[in-house]
């Protein structure tokens, strides 16, 4: 074994020089843990001269302590700041090792959608609910009296065969499907207390075949308001507040004379639709009138001390016309492609 | 209704210029809906010309055609090719110059055929929109006429007239004539109206027997209101019909057929009012007009033999019945080339009686319309005269004394309207004079009295029977341009109901996970009822439609599966192959034995009784909301890194585990069994005690036989009785902090238990510091005895008040495995 090397300034020098080449010099975690083996740990040169301060006179203790701790500490810091810069660039390489093609990910998604049809009569109902009024709903397979003769369908009425109605077998059943959203109308006076403010989305039905502009099962929001004093006025109000909730500030309504069993005076309203993709249009939308006295008769209501009115259009016109669509048929078929183009929004 | 302009400008003023769009727009305004506008299309050089001379050519088709030599009125006569032999040389016939287009579009150019170059061609009556016939050119003298050679032909056989079509209300009967229209079109823009039911001179008749014996009046109302006859004699019917009128009967969609039906059908056209001409010498004596007898017959005028009802009213002589009151005559009476002697009939009959005559026979005639609509019961008298004017005008007959005025009193009803309500009812500060001169400018009269106005209804507005239908005429009048927009305030309202909530939270819940909403029609064939409308084999009662309009769709839906199945395969043939569906919607229960709907039905103008009310509620069956989806296809397609996957019964289970998650309801999944799924794949699905749906998948056969691949996963559930079972206000419990200890569990058990039943006795066993526990492995195979499985389960241990130590998870755990041993012979896997 050779003679220790005792403490002197040139030897700690040279351990300190020695130990921050090889820092420097280390490219890799592995090399600068290869260089803790020979410059900082047990055995190192520095290591040594360190245990040598044992054999150091008491005299010069003080000095050669210090001597030896600066030289420490110059190590320890020159290794600890390499071996930060080395993990932020190995954890660097990492991460562009694990750079994939962000478009080539294999996705789990799977698009869904609700039905536009659907979709619209909720945002419809929605704009009436927030005046205060509430949706009220009724069946499908309706007794004849509801869907006809409560409405001032007389059983003998052109009127009444004008409906293109389907039947339930027996026909003297007096069963049927709605011919229209109407029957809730009804259901809705008898049942609530007055005033009535409520619309009816749902689905109704006639004998038409399915074609380009035609469906014999199809969707209507009707409405009907019963209070003290209410005008033709305020159906108009009522219409065109909901045209601008749809079509924006700019939408209007026109009443144009027309015949309904169940108002009087009767009209057929056309929307002015500020938006439409091909310039400003008028559309036709929908009916609507004054409740007939003999519809509140039937609903146990004195046609002197209140009146209304009511509304009605159809869900599938409306999106064929918001929605730039020419074929009815792309509504009812259910290819899972036309929902998708809307997703939840419409 | 058609209107042909001409012969609306004889009623009432309208402007020489005036375009179809102005006409419609005024019509509108009044309350009829433009439907359509009806021309001729016929344009350019065509004129009459005179056939100078032919020579007939033999062709090698067969055919002889004709090289004729016309005179159009130029220097030189033009050489036309025409394949026609029914004229002769001095004909006039109509020529259709080079640069003329006939309906099609047709353009006529000079062109080459049969080895001439025919300058022009000779038109029949087809080709110029006038009729049917077409197998030879128009000669004009069969219409009687001799018009100068070169003279338009447009302008001579009206052919640059127009008709505007309009929809008319079923509560305006008066408008189905140009009578009705032309006083319409008079209110609408100030023009000047002249009634064309002032114009005919109505002379006296009297001698013709008519008895009206109607010992059967419908809901109390006679059946005849009014009954005209006349006699015209020696008239020539073979007579052609003016081309005036044919132009104007086409233009109005009626086809012209021979001069006195041309002339009945004309007057009803003008008045309104239907007429029946009769073969006077084929009547027996005079007219009974009576209700049918049982068993009696009639064959009508389209030679059907109809057995009468005792509703129908019948037109009768000696011989029996001779035609059907106002719907469509006999054929024993009918007028024949060899009549001479008419009689008119211009009757007013009740309109429900007609109505229901002409819906029990299928026999909607134009005549049958006007009066179920309600024809104007005092213009009888006008329509005969105006008949028999035309009679002997166009053809040579004399007016007989022989006839019969019977008309009912035509009392209307005086209403009273009283001051303020048009103004309550419309939102519109009409002034009194407005209300006065609209209710005049219709016809009625009015008084004004102290308390408003008191008014009779014109006898053509039968719809005016009470106040309101006398506002909407001041509306009208006064335009509904004048009605302001008021908005409303309704009082507050509670929202949207919690079902209707739910519903849209479920929808959106489906959507938002990958499903497509789709909206089928409710109409199915018995069969697929019989396969999906029950889990059993024939337990599907269902509703059937009476006039369904696919007989293989007749009957409504029990469940929503067979549309899922029938949307599903035309995604799948338009190569879409993957797919989530689902829908949410009504179905149809009706139960077996039962019987629905209503034998009466209570009056429509009145409170029913609460009994009978309550009887109309529960005339019908039960229509839940379903909700269902459908799988097939991959849900996760193959991509890079990842292989495909399939959809299957999982993707039913998932679904109803959100289905229970998003309504917060305990959905039990439990083996099942249904008749169109897998015997091996099947869970019924409940809700405490109740079985409220299925998921599985369906049978593989049945599968392909609906098109779809083999696996097909579906469920469906009744959303009501879910939605009403979702937990309602849920008392939130505090969330617990302190850690949580985690143990895996492994049981050996008999492989016929199910992991479901394990996972309750589990929970059961632990007790309340189990938090969690979920299946993780269910292995077979080496280690584990013949017939047995192995299932691996992860709890999750917490307590709510103190850090769980592993010595106390673990007691837990032990005793979840002691209950399983107990129960079901699990015994712990080392």
């Amino acid at each position: 074994m050779s003679e220790p090397t005792p403490i002197t300034e040139p030897a700690v020098t040279a351990a300190v020089e020695a130990a921050l080449a090889a820092i420097e010099s280390a490219a890799t975690m592995a090399d600068l843990k290869t260089v803790r083996g020979a410059h900082l740990a047990e055995g190192s040169p520095l290591a040594a001269l360190n245990a040598q301060m044992k054999n150091v006179a008491p005299a010069d203790r003080a000095a050669s302590g210090k001597l030896i701790g600066a030289a420490r500490g110059r190590v320890n810091g020159a290794f600890s700041a390499r071996e930060a810069e080395l993990a932020v660039a190995e954890e660097q390489a990492k991460l562009a090792a694990e750079a994939v093609d962000v478009t080539a990910v294999a996705t789990r998604y799977v698009k869904g959608a609700r039905h536009p049809l659907s979709l619209l009569m909720e945002h419809m109902s929605d704009i009436f609910v927030g005046m205060g009024w509430e949706v009220a709903e009724g069946p499908e397979l309706e007794n004849e009296w509801f869907n006809f003769d409560a409405l001032n369908f007389d059983e003998d009425h052109p009127a009444r065969a004008m409906q293109d109605t389907f039947f339930i077998d027996p026909v003297d059943s007096h069963l049927l499907l709605r011919t229209h959203a109407s029957p809730v109308q009804i259901r809705s006076l008898l049942e609530r207390p007055l005033p009535v403010y409520v619309v009816a989305p749902g689905r109704v039905f006639r004998t038409d075949e399915l074609d380009a502009t035609h469906t014999p099962v199809f969707h209507q929001l009707e409405g009907i308001a019963i209070d003290k004093g209410l005008t033709m006025a305020n159906l108009r109000g009522t219409l065109e507040h909901l045209a601008r909730a749809m079509f924006g500030d700019g939408a209007q309504i026109r009443l144009r004379p027309n015949y309904f069993p169940f108002t009087e005076p009767s009209a057929e309203m056309d929307v002015w639709q500020p938006n439409a993709k091909g310039g400003a249009r008028w559309v036709e939308w929908g009916g609507c009138g004054m409740v007939n006295p003999n519809v509140l008769r039937a609903a146990g209501i004195d046609p002197d001390e209140y009146q209304g009115f009511a509304f009605g259009m159809g869900i599938e016109r409306t999106l064929q016309f918001r929605n730039e669509m020419n074929d009815m048929r792309d509504m009812v078929e259910g290819d899972i492609r036309f929902s998708q183009q809307f997703g939840m929004v419409v | 209704m058609k209107i042909p302009m001409s012969w609306l400008r004889e009623f009432v003023e309208i402007p020489a210029d005036v375009t179809h769009e102005h006409v419609h727009a005024a019509l509108v305004k009044v309350g009829f809906e433009e439907e359509d506008v009806h021309g001729f299309d016929i344009s350019g050089p065509v004129v009459v010309g005179q056939v100078l001379e032919f020579v007939g050519e033999p062709q090698s088709n067969g055919k002889t055609i004709n090289w004729c030599q016309v005179d159009v009125g130029e220097a030189e006569p033009r050489g036309i090719v025409c394949g026609a032999h029914n004229f002769v040389v001095g004909d006039k016939v109509v020529v259709t110059l080079p640069g003329s287009v006939l309906p099609g579009p047709f353009p006529i150019a000079a062109r080459k055929t049969y080895g001439h170059v025919s300058d022009g061609m000779i038109a029949s009556t087809r080709e110029l929109g006038l009729g049917d016939e077409h197998d030879g050119i128009l000669v004009l003298s069969t219409l009687g006429l001799d018009p100068e050679v070169g003279t338009s032909a447009i302008e001579l056989l009206g052919l640059d007239d127009f008709a505007v079509e309009i929809n008319v209300t079923p509560d305006r009967g008066y408008a189905m004539s140009l009578r009705g229209v032309a006083r319409e079109y008079a209110l609408s823009t100030g023009a000047t109206f002249t009634d064309p039911a002032d114009a005919p001179t109505i002379t006296a008749a009297s001698g013709f027997p008519v008895v009206i014996a109607d010992n059967a009046p419908i809901r109390g109302r006679d059946g005849v209101r009014a009954f005209v006859t006349r006699v015209v004699r020696n008239v020539d019917v073979t007579k052609p019909t003016p081309s005036w009128m044919i132009t104007r009967l086409t233009l109005a969609g009626i086809r012209s057929i021979s001069l006195t039906v041309d002339i009945t059908n004309y007057v009803m056209l003008e008045l309104g009012q239907p007429i029946h001409a009769y073969d006077l010498d084929r009547v027996a004596d005079g007219l009974t007009v009576r209700r049918a007898q049982a068993g009696e017959t009639l064959t009508t005028l389209d030679d059907k033999l109809r057995t009468l009802n005792p509703e129908d009213l019948l037109i009768t002589d000696e011989s029996g019945p001779i035609g059907l009151a106002g719907v469509m005559g006999g054929a024993s009476t009918e007028i024949t080339d060899a009549s001479t002697n008419v009689l008119i009939e211009a009757a007013n009959f009740e309109p429900i009686s007609i109505a229901r005559t002409a819906r029990r026979h299928k026999l909607g005639s134009e005549a049958s319309r006007r009066f179920e609509r309600g024809v104007d019961p005092l213009v009888a008298p006008a329509a005969a005269a105006r008949v028999v004017e035309l009679l002997v005008e166009l053809g040579g007959g004399t007016v007989d004394e022989l006839g019969s005025d019977l008309l009912a009193d035509h009392a209307a009803d005086v209403v009273d309207l009283p001051e303020g309500y048009a103004q309550g009812l419309i939102g519109v500060n009409y002034s009194a004079d407005e209300i006065t001169d609209s209710l005049q400018a219709i016809g009625a009269e009015v008084t004004v009295t102290d308390t408003g106005w008191s008014v009779t209804p014109p006898s053509w507005r039968p719809d005016l029977g009470d106040k309101t239908t006398l506002v909407e005429e001041v509306a009208r009048i006064v335009g509904y341009d004048r009605i302001p927009a008021v908005l409303p305030v309704a009082p507050p309202g509670r929202g949207l109901t919690r079902a209707q909530r739910l519903r849209r939270t479920v929808s959106n819940s489906l959507a938002a996970s990958g499903l497509t909403e789709v909206l089928a029609y409710p109409f199915i064939s018995q069969h697929s009822n019989d396969l999906f409308g029950s889990p059993e084999v024939g337990g599907a009662t269902t509703i059937k439609l009476a006039n369904a309009l696919d007989p293989d769709a007749a009957t409504l839906r029990r469940s929503l599966l067979p549309g899922l199945a029938a949307i599903a395969h035309r995604n799948v043939s338009r190569g879409l192959t993957d797919l989530a569906l689902f829908e949410v919607g009504t179905v149809f229960l009706p139960e077996a034995g039962h019987r629905y709907g209503s034998t009466s039905l209570p009056l429509g103008y009145e409170l029913p009784s609460d009994a009978a009310l309550a009887e109309l509620r529960a005339s019908i069956p039960e229509q839940p909301w379903h909700v269902a989806a459908l799988f097939l296809g991959d849900a996760v397609t193959r991509q890079p890194g990842q292989q495909p996957l399939s959809r299957g019964l999982a993707d039913a289970l998932a679904t109803v585990q959100q289905l229970a998650a998003t309504l917060s309801v305990d959905i039990n999944v439990v083996t099942g069994s249904h008749q169109a799924m897998h015997p091996g794949r099947t869970a019924e699905l409940r809700v405490g005690d109740h079985t409220v749906g299925y998921a599985g998948e369906l049978l593989p056969a049945l599968a392909l036989e609906l098109d779809l691949p083999r696996v097909v996963a579906v469920l469906e559930l009744d959303l009501t009785v879910l939605i009403a079972s979702a937990a309602e206000d849920i008392a939130a419990t505090p969330i617990v902090s302190y850690p949580a200890a985690t143990q895996d569990l492994s049981l050996v058990v008999p492989v016929a238990v199910q992991a479901g039943e394990l996972l309750a006795i589990i929970r059961e066993g632990a007790g309340e510091l189990l938090e969690n526990v979920r299946l993780v492995d269910d292995y077979r195979g080496t280690g584990i005895p013949e017939s047995h499985k192995s299932l691996t389960f992860a709890l999750r241990f917490r307590a709510n008040d103190r850090t769980l130590t592993q010595a106390e998870a673990t007691d837990a755990k032990n005793a979840a495995v002691a209950l399983a041993g107990e129960l079901v012979a699990a015994e712990l896997r080392e």
